[in-house]
């Protein structure tokens, strides 16, 4: 928990150092709401000390951040936190499908492959997981689109709602609890805005999990294999136990423990993939909004959207350390994992 | 030198890693003998891909343009052919510089340990607090797209996960006997890390390092295909495939019409990506003596 301190720490650090790189005025700009403001800069550079020295000015633009100030992003005219809180939810509803589907599939295929190791499932999930992650996430986005949105007209179409449906979701007959629209739709008891958040939903779930569940899968091959080694299977085995449970009972719940490890792996592959998937599939979420201010050099925008990144990055692997030492009794006593 | 003979039969012998030695070879062809291949316009930059008019819709292959021509009449053809050798020299120049500086630091790091080891590792730390895509669109961004800044971004943040691997070699070899007695010999620091504890610690590490290639130049791809890499018209698959962006989907009457310009830049990267984690999933196996016995 306090190893966490040193390295946000860094992090906000190695941030403030990169816009450092640039004089005051262009700092100052960071901050500028519009056009009229530009005359207003020296008033910026002495509200925010951006011609004191590099820890004073640390220390305000620390206090800020903290306060939620993280400068004003141009592309979407709103302040870079709104702008986050704003564009989440769309994210969070593509991850809410994702992940589940990654991790499951992932150990799914991954356990086949090891208890039918050199067999042809074996070698038919390899090229499988060899193939996933060599493809360019955005070329099978794009593909995808050709297919099922070109070749069968408008089947799975781009952004997150049809044109009528997001009038709808708009409208003052439907309560925006969460903003992600699936659970809305749910909690509104509309079943047409749900089924059209699902279609919008399909193509930038299955591009994600396509690119990122090889990964899972190839880890938990490597980990089956050596639990399925083990001697504790043996004697599953010897009691004659059905090769299904010994499979999936004994030796799976013991090759999870890796597969837990990684979880911040996952995050990290999901939040880079986001990026790519929702510029493609014009589906606006932060990753849309991220890749058009690096586009339009919305510096603000950018930096801002790999601060929340990193802070939550370092958030994730936390939590998966602690999960970690729940499942394993091993390390929860003290002892060493092998 | 048995040990690599073992090895380089173990490679061919398995199908998938002959394919990605086939396929590493063929592009190592092509990135040589791209002049020969697509010839260049004369008096012109060979990096930029020549166009036949201005017209925004793609035209589909031709006896003059095999592949077609994609979103401003760029010739899709020299555009794979010489964004192969776009893709080597980002892949080569973004590992040689990561895998330098791994061993540095790492074998600093990894040899000496102490304050230099928490210091550099701390370093690494809050590198790898970023998402790795999302830290390099931010250099890229800051530093102005330009393909040299994809190459800056790529290696500041690689360089950490090397470090730590290197580190991790030099720390198990670090008390071996042979390193104690060539210290006892009375040879400097310097001499034990660079003839007794890298040679003894790393190649496993550079041969994996190699294989990265792959992995740089999809990432390099990815950025490039946001428009935050080569200039536009410069030979790059990625920009190739951004180009396809409005092409999408072709008249109702053939809504495949313009396939070539969007399947064909993204079948180079892949099969170029393909290649290098075909032979790195073999040398994984190879390496790994933990699965090799079973």
């Amino acid at each position: 928990m306090l190893l966490l301190i040193p390295v946000l720490f860094g992090v906000t650090v190695f941030i403030f150092g990169i816009t450092m790189l640039f004089s005051p005025i262009e700092r100052a700009s960071l901050y500028v709401r519009s056009a009229r403001q530009m005359g207003q800069l020296p008033q910026i550079i002495a509200t925010y000390g951006l011609d004191r020295p590099f820890w004073e000015q640390y220390g305000t633009w620390l206090n800020q951040v903290f306060h939620g100030n993280l400068g004003w992003s141009q592309v979407v005219g709103m302040p870079v936190w709104d702008a986050i809180w704003h564009f989440l939810p769309a994210t969070l509803e593509l991850a809410i499908f994702a992940t589940p589907l990654i991790i499951i599939l992932g150990i799914f295929f991954g356990t086949k492959a090891a208890a039918h190791k050199d067999r042809p499932v074996d070698h038919a999930t390899r090229v499988a997981a060899i193939a996933g992650w060599s493809l360019p996430t955005f070329w099978v986005g794009l593909v995808l689109l050709m297919i099922f949105y070109g070749l069968i007209r408008g089947f799975l179409p781009p952004e997150r709602l049809s044109h009528p449906m997001n009038l709808l979701v708009n409208s003052a007959d439907f309560v925006r609890y969460t903003r992600i629209n699936t659970i809305d739709a749910i909690l509104n008891l509309n079943g047409a805005v749900f089924l059209d958040a699902l279609r919008h939903l399909i193509l930038p779930v299955v591009t994600l999990t396509i690119v990122q569940m090889a990964f899972i899968m190839r880890l938990m091959r490597s980990s089956m294999l050596e639990s399925l080694g083990k001697g504790y299977v043996l004697t599953a085995r010897a009691k004659g136990l059905a090769e299904r449970v010994v499979v999936n009972k004994h030796a799976r719940r013991n090759a999870l423990i890796p597969v837990i490890t990684v979880s911040g792996y996952v995050f990290a592959g999901l939040a880079n993939g986001v990026v790519i998937t929702e510029t493609i599939f014009a589906y606006k979420g932060i990753g849309w909004w991220a890749a058009n201010a690096a586009i339009r050099l919305d510096i603000a925008g950018v930096l801002g959207f790999a601060l929340f990144n990193a802070v939550l990055f370092v958030i994730v692997n936390l939590v998966v350390d602690i999960l970690y030492t729940r499942v394993d009794p091993r390390v929860r006593l003290g002892g060493s994992v092998q | 030198m048995s040990d690599w003979k073992f090895t380089a039969r173990q490679l061919v012998k398995n199908p998938l890693s002959l394919v990605g030695i086939i396929l590493i070879f063929i592009f190592v062809i092509i990135a040589i003998f791209a002049p020969l291949i697509a010839p260049a316009p004369a008096y012109r930059d060979p990096y930029l891909i020549p166009r036949d008019g201005y017209s925004a819709t793609p035209q589909p292959p031709s006896e003059e343009h095999i592949f077609g021509t994609t979103e401003g009449q760029y010739d899709i053809f020299y555009g794979v052919i010489w964004g192969t050798r776009s893709a080597f020299r980002v892949g080569l120049v973004v590992i040689g510089i990561v895998v330098a500086i791994g061993i540095v630091l790492g074998s600093l790091a990894g040899y000496f340990g102490g304050v230099i080891d928490e210091v550099i590792m701390r370093i690494t730390d809050i590198f790898l607090a970023f998402p790795a895509l999302i830290l390099a669109m931010a250099i890229v961004t800051i530093m102005g797209p330009s393909l040299r800044s994809v190459m800056i971004a790529l290696t500041i943040v690689s360089w950490p996960s090397y470090a730590r691997l290197i580190r991790g070699d030099i720390l198990q070899v670090r008390e071996e006997d042979y390193i104690e007695a060539s210290r006892g010999l009375g040879a400097s620091n310097a001499r034990v890390i660079m003839r007794h504890a890298l040679p003894n610690a790393i190649y496993p590490t550079l041969i994996m390092a190699s294989l990265d290639i792959g992995a740089v130049v999809l990432a390099a791809a990815a950025l490039s295909f946001l428009g935050l890499g080569a200039p536009e018209g410069y030979a790059d698959w990625g920009q190739l495939t951004s180009f396809a962006r409005n092409w999408i989907v072709g008249p109702s009457s053939d809504p495949l019409k313009f396939w070539y310009a969007v399947t064909i830049p993204g079948l180079f990267i892949f099969f170029f990506v393909m290649g290098w984690n075909l032979l790195g999933d073999a040398f994984r196996d190879i390496l790994d003596p933990r699965l090799a016995r079973r």
